[in-house]
């Protein structure tokens, strides 16, 4: 196996990456989660027409959106250094690496979201009206989980796209597998680290990418298909 | 799919004077006024527990007609009432619960793919936010009535085009409302199934006293179900009366066309073309005579031969029957009958039959 190639050192060192990874795209994703899903509910019942037309509201948003997604992240990192120092009181290592993970990944995953909800049949969303439904009802019992399928792919998107993200992390001394592939891989001239790296990170990609889509079957009832057993 | 029980005694055309259930007044909507208006001018009155038709083709703005009643679409002038309330007046809160009131029905049933059965029953009870366990309560009841007490647990993406509609209609009775307003909500479904939404709809009418409203193209959706109608024509009002009336003596164009392949009131163009506006020496009257409920059984030729030394010949006809109600149109040319024509007109409406000269024809040689 790769990992015999490896000391004992270095083996700990590829856990300690792997971990750090791991810790910056879970917290990363789960608050891109909380604060993208309402900004892309906001970007669709804002436009003109929808449940709560805010035109300027929606102009001002998605401007804002655009701009943070048009921003490379590389220099995002290092341009946002005074709020992140604001919000975890450090510029340096794991956690500072997440703010600007977090603040990079919120407007892919509220754009992803957005376009699934906006997928939501109009004539729903009216026998929702007739009812007498709130515009927030609307959203809760009618947008979302409607788009349930949509948003659950938009996750795994988001996550993958976060995995990529986090490589670059080693630039505020964010650690993880990036991070080790380049400083042991590239700079110590040891091309198994960085070989034993880029598999972990497939390995990763694809799981997240299987587990996704078996997640957005699961709640995907828009076919009509034989229940699954298991 | 559950049979219902025959509705033998459903009368749509008595004249009994009721509450009006909606009313429209001088309703007018314009989306773009470049194009003009879809809807002008529009005043009806529907009553309490009536089932009312309106008809129109595509464009006719039938549809925004409908959705005015929900204010889903806001009228741009006139107020439409229900219950004797201004519905155009209202926003907010209290236009949601004035729509509780109303429900509705679509074309394309527009049900939550990412809930069961029960669950798009439950929904506008969850909006008026009663208990888990009183919604739980209640869902059997609303299944049972539309007929798919097994299938709560199913998605609608198991169902058929009926079944889905019968969700619909569950759903929108839920809170039981006492105007169903119908957006063309057998379009999608075949002949056979579209009788069994429309049982159903007359059967809740009858049950439940309830006033339904329907948007449709099909002429026959009238004739099986509904006690009024109203022909829309480019966003105006054309015609309007009892179904029966309006489908024995159609007055406008628009009515007329509808009603052909259903009430033999237009010839077909072999015969029309034969038809002349005057009479000759080689020609014979053409007559149309309508019948109309018990007149319908009278054996009129056999009465015209024995009175008149005339022959009639039948070149298009059809009896029909609105509700229970027997409607025949009859389309006759009178052998030598020229010369007995005003006798033979007098003598037909003497019997309470409407007789109308249409033309002559050339005899055949």
């Amino acid at each position: 196996m790769l990992f015999g190639l490896l000391s004992p050192a270095l083996a700990n060192l590829l856990l300690e990456s792997l971990t750090q990874t791991a810790v910056m795209v879970s917290v990363s994703a789960v608050l891109a989660l909380v604060l993208g899903l309402p900004l892309g509910v906001l970007l669709v019942v804002t436009t003109p027409g929808h449940i709560f037309t805010r035109p300027l509201l929606n102009k001002v948003v998605g401007t804002f959106v655009n701009l943070i997604r048009s921003t490379p992240f590389i220099i995002m990192m290092v341009a946002i250094i005074p709020l992140t120092r604001l919000l975890v009181g450090t510029s340096v290592g794991t956690s500072a690496a997440i703010v600007p993970l977090t603040v990079a990944i919120t407007p892919l995953f509220a754009r992803l979201a957005e376009t699934a909800m906006r997928e939501v049949d109009r004539g729903l969303i009216e026998a929702a009206e007739a009812i007498g439904a709130t515009p927030f009802q609307i959203i809760v019992k009618v947008i979302i989980p409607e788009a349930l399928p949509g948003i659950v792919a938009g996750v795994t998107v988001t996550l993958v796209s976060l995995v990529g993200y986090s490589t670059m992390a080693g630039t505020v001394g964010g650690g993880g597998l990036g991070d080790l592939g380049i400083r042991y891989g590239y700079q110590r001239f040891m091309p198994e680290v960085m070989l034993i790296v880029v598999v972990i990170l497939v390995v990763l990609v694809q799981l997240i990418q299987f587990a996704g889509d078996r997640a957005a079957f699961a709640v995907n009832h828009r076919l009509a298909r034989r229940r699954r057993v298991s | 799919m559950n049979a219902l029980p025959p509705s033998a005694d459903f009368a749509p055309f008595e004249v009994v004077t009721k509450a009006p259930a909606i009313r429209l007044e001088r309703l007018g909507k314009t989306f773009d006024p470049a194009v003009g208006p879809v809807l002008e001018d529009v005043s009806l009155t529907i009553g309490q527990g009536d089932i009312y038709g309106i008809i129109g083709r595509s464009g006719a703005g039938k549809s925004t007609l409908v959705r005015c009643i929900n204010n889903l679409e806001r009228p741009t002038s006139g107020r439409v009432l229900v219950a004797e309330r201004d519905i155009t007046a209202l926003s907010g809160a209290d236009l949601r619960s004035a729509r509780r009131d109303i429900g509705m029905i679509f074309q394309h049933f527009n049900l939550l793919s990412s809930r069961t059965v029960a669950g798009n029953v439950a929904l506008p009870l969850e909006v008026i936010g009663l208990s888990r366990a009183e919604i739980d309560r209640r869902i059997p009841a609303l299944l049972d009535l539309v007929g798919l007490a097994d299938k709560a647990k199913s998605y609608p993406s198991e169902l058929s085009g009926g079944q889905k509609q019968r969700v619909g209609i569950a759903r929108a009775l839920a809170t039981d409302p006492s105007v169903l307003l119908c957006d063309e909500a057998t379009s999608a479904l075949d002949p056979e199934t579209t009788e069994q939404i429309l049982s159903l709809l007359k059967d809740i009418n009858r049950r439940l006293g309830l006033t339904i409203v329907l948007i449709t193209h099909e002429m026959q959706v009238v004739r099986d179900i509904a006690s009024h109608v109203a022909v829309l024509e480019r966003g105006r009002l054309v015609e309007e009366g009892a179904t029966f009336d309006v489908l024995a003596f159609p007055k406008s164009p628009v009515a007329r066309s509808f009603l052909s392949g259903l009430v033999a009131h237009e010839l077909p163009p072999p015969v029309e073309r034969r038809l002349r506006s005057e009479a000759g020496p080689d020609t014979d009257p053409v007559l149309r005579i309508v019948f109309s409920g018990d007149n319908a059984h009278q054996p009129i030729i056999a009465d015209l031969v024995h009175r008149f030394p005339v022959e009639p010949n039948i070149l298009f006809g059809r009896i029909d029957y609105v509700g229970d109600r027997p409607l025949g149109v009859l389309t006759l040319a009178l052998a030598n009958g020229e010369a007995h024509l005003p006798a033979i007109v007098a003598h037909l409406v003497s019997l309470g039959l409407f007789a109308e000269v249409l033309g002559h024809v050339v005899r055949f040689a």
